[in-house]
Order: C-alpha cells, then structure tokens, then sequence
C-alpha cells in the first residue's frame, strides 16, 4: 500500500496539509480496530458526533477539510455512511486489511453491547422510566449531530463558491430534508448536482 | 416485547438474506432511510416480526452505543427468537436468534461495503481529476446542511404526546450548544439526557 496522499484541498490557496511522514496516522490495524471499537461504544445514538470530534479534534489523523469531503463520498455511496467512512480510513492506511480492522472494530464489540442491552430491555420494556431515558439521550443525539455541522460552517469560507452561496446551498438541503421531507436522493441528486456543476465551473482544467 | 409463534424454512433465510442484500444497495447515506422498506417486507408481507418488536429493534439501536445499522441485526435476531420459540424457547431459539443476526447483517453490509471499497479506490487513484474535484468540494455545502437536518429529524423523532415539544428543543438545542462550545465528553450530555428523559421532561 503506498504511503496515504493528501486529500484534495477545497481551495488553492489553503496552507497543505502536514506531510505523510509527520502528521499523525494510527500505528497498526489493531490501533485501527481499537481506536473504532472505542469510537462505536461513545456514539450513542449514532457515531457520526463522536468520529468528528475523537478523529479531526483528538487523534487529528483527519483535517477538517478531508473530514468533509470523506464524509461527501461515505453519504453519497449506499450503506451504512459511518461504516463506509471507517472502510475509507482503514484502506488508505492499510490497504483490505486496514478496511477490515476498522469496519470490524465499529461493529463487534458494539454488537454484543446492543444484544445484552435488547435482551435486558425485553424484562424492562414496561418501566415508563426506561422509555423516557431512550428519548432524552435521543434528543441529545440529535444536538450532537446537528452541533457537527455547525461547527465545519466555518470550513465553507474557504469554498470556492463563496460562504454565502455555500450557506444558501446548505439551508436548502435543511428544509428540503427536514421540513418538506423530500427523499434524500431526489436532495443529492437536486442540490448535490447544482452545487457540484457550479463548483466544476469553478474550478480550474 | 413477546415472541410471536412463526416457523422459518430455508427458503425463508434465503429470501430474507436477498431482500437485505437488496436494501444494502439501496440504502443510500444509512440504513435507516430503509426503515420503511424493512417494515413493509418483515411485518407487513411477511408477518415475522410484530410491530412492537421491528419498533424497539429501531429504538434500542438508537440509544445504544454503536453505529446505527445495528438496528438491522436486532430485526434478525427477533426473527431468529421468533422462530425457536422466544427467549423461552433456550440454546435452540438462541442458535436461531443468532443465525438471524448473521443474515440480515452480512445482507445489509456485504453488497454496499463491497462497492463502497472499490469506490473509494477508485476515487484515491482519480483524485486530481476535475470532475472528482469538483464533486468532494462541492458537496461540502450538502454534508453540513445534511448533518443539521438529520439532527433536527433525530431530535424531533420520538416525542412523547403528554410533554411540550419545546422541551425536546430545548434539552437538543443545550446539547448541541455545549457539544459546539466546550470540550466536555459527548457522554456527559448523554447521561444527562438520559435522566431528564426518565424523570419525565421530555
């Protein structure tokens, strides 16, 4: 597997990168596995939150402009986006190996939590307690996911397109999603399509 | 969440191991855009889970640690204990349950993950073309406007009748302002989440 290449950049005139040699990377296939079993067990609710913060803010093997633009590709492509984000990471630094590691760490231990927990909840389904904990920590989950993307809002400044078209492409996306619940193909076909013709436009040959 | 009494032959395995494989490429940005797919084929057409055990299956993997489509394997997991009789039922229904889980996961996972591979090489190797440019940078405005949407979904998602709406908001909105503003662990926010909700605010 050769050495991981730097993503990319949204714009020419952001500083690179840090090279290959220095930048932080995960040591093994086992770091891998670990590093996303330990990822799974925070994200409750979804691990999206949690990926962001531990990869890009902690571990920083992620800038935030490869973050986005992985994240692009995991959404866009079918399946589960944060398997197909941690298969992304672990084949750029390990090659089938690394993809196994880091889709294998998201999933095995967090499906024997998930067992044990659905075989508890079968002897407490009744307690009115326990519901009202799923719906609380739910709605958490939501601010967590939603308090993602606005903080990768400063990130769009350095679009191509400009921070205000790119804020007007994303409000569209928010109420064409969650207020007119327009499926989200017709949305990446729709709006992705725009954005991305514009942005091609932009760009140079 | 009582079992239901169904029997499951091996044609029924096959066909529930294709309809998931199908689901798996359709599924575009998470398997829970193919929740009410899944509904229609398990307990609609099929009859193999009851309405209340396809909802916890979606609840349960909500709340819990892990990436959402593990709410996938819980549906084959009570489609296995389904057909061994419950949790009653011992090491048979156990066995069964597990083959269930084994089904409907390498379903969901094998087709998508497998083009997700090849894609994502493809577009290592094709990364300096315009058109691969074009499409990762200019779908960065997409990606932030979909993450705040599907957290309004979320948090929006499960409303109790007998609570104000503006509670939710509000309990959503905190989380996400703190989560934006300090570096507290996610699971703090979760805790404290978790403890509003069985006290009974939202």
């Amino acid at each position: 597997m050769a050495p991981p290449s730097p993503a990319p950049r949204l714009s020419p005139d952001t500083p690179p990168p840090l090279d290959s040699a220095t930048r932080p990377r995960p040591s093994s296939p086992a770091d891998l596995f670990w590093s996303f079993t330990w990822l799974a067990l925070q994200g409750f609710g979804g691990v999206l939150a949690v990926v962001q913060r531990e990869l890009v803010e902690k571990k920083r093997w992620l800038t935030h402009e490869e973050f986005l633009e992985d994240w692009a590709v995991a959404q866009v492509l079918p399946g589960p986006n944060v398997i197909n984000l941690s298969l992304m990471l672990g084949d750029r630094y390990f090659g089938l190996r690394g993809a196994v590691a880091a889709v294998g760490g998201m999933l095995a231990v967090p499906l024997v939590v998930i067992l044990a927990l659905a075989i508890l909840y079968s002897h407490f389904a009744a307690q009115p307690q326990v519901a009202g904990a799923l719906r609380g920590m739910g709605a958490v989950a939501g601010g967590l996911i939603a308090a993602v993307g606005v903080k990768l809002l400063p990130q769009l400044r350095k679009h191509v397109l400009g921070f205000v078209p790119c804020l007007v492409l994303a409000a569209v996306v928010v109420l064409a999603i969650a207020w007119f619940r327009v499926p989200l193909a017709w949305v990446l076909l729709g709006v992705g399509g725009v954005a991305c013709g514009l942005t091609w436009r932009k760009l140079t040959p | 969440m009582t079992a239901i009494q169904i029997t499951m032959a091996w044609p029924d395995w096959l066909a529930l191991l294709l309809q998931f494989m199908l689901l798996s490429m359709m599924s575009v940005s998470g398997a829970i855009t193919a929740v009410p797919d899944m509904h229609r084929y398990l307990v609609v057409q099929q009859g193999w889970l009851s309405d209340a055990q396809f909802s916890s299956s979606v609840a349960i993997a909500q709340a819990a640690p892990g990436p959402n489509v593990l709410f996938v394997a819980l549906m084959g997991w009570n489609v296995g204990l389904n057909a061994g009789g419950g949790l009653a039922g011992g090491p048979h229904a156990w066995a069964l349950g597990l083959l269930g889980l084994g089904i409907t996961m390498v379903g969901i996972m094998l087709p998508s993950t497998t083009l997700a591979w090849f894609a994502t090489r493809w577009l290592h190797h094709n990364g300096q073309r315009r058109g691969v440019r074009a499409f990762k940078q200019g779908m960065a405005p997409v990606v932030v406007g979909l993450l705040v949407a599907t957290g309004l979904i979320l948090a929006n998602g499960n409303q109790r009748p007998d609570s104000p709406a503006w509670h939710l908001w509000l309990v959503a909105g905190v989380a996400g302002l703190v989560v934006w503003r300090t570096k507290i662990h996610l699971l703090w926010l979760l805790g404290a989440g978790a403890l509003l909700g069985a006290l009974g605010f939202v």
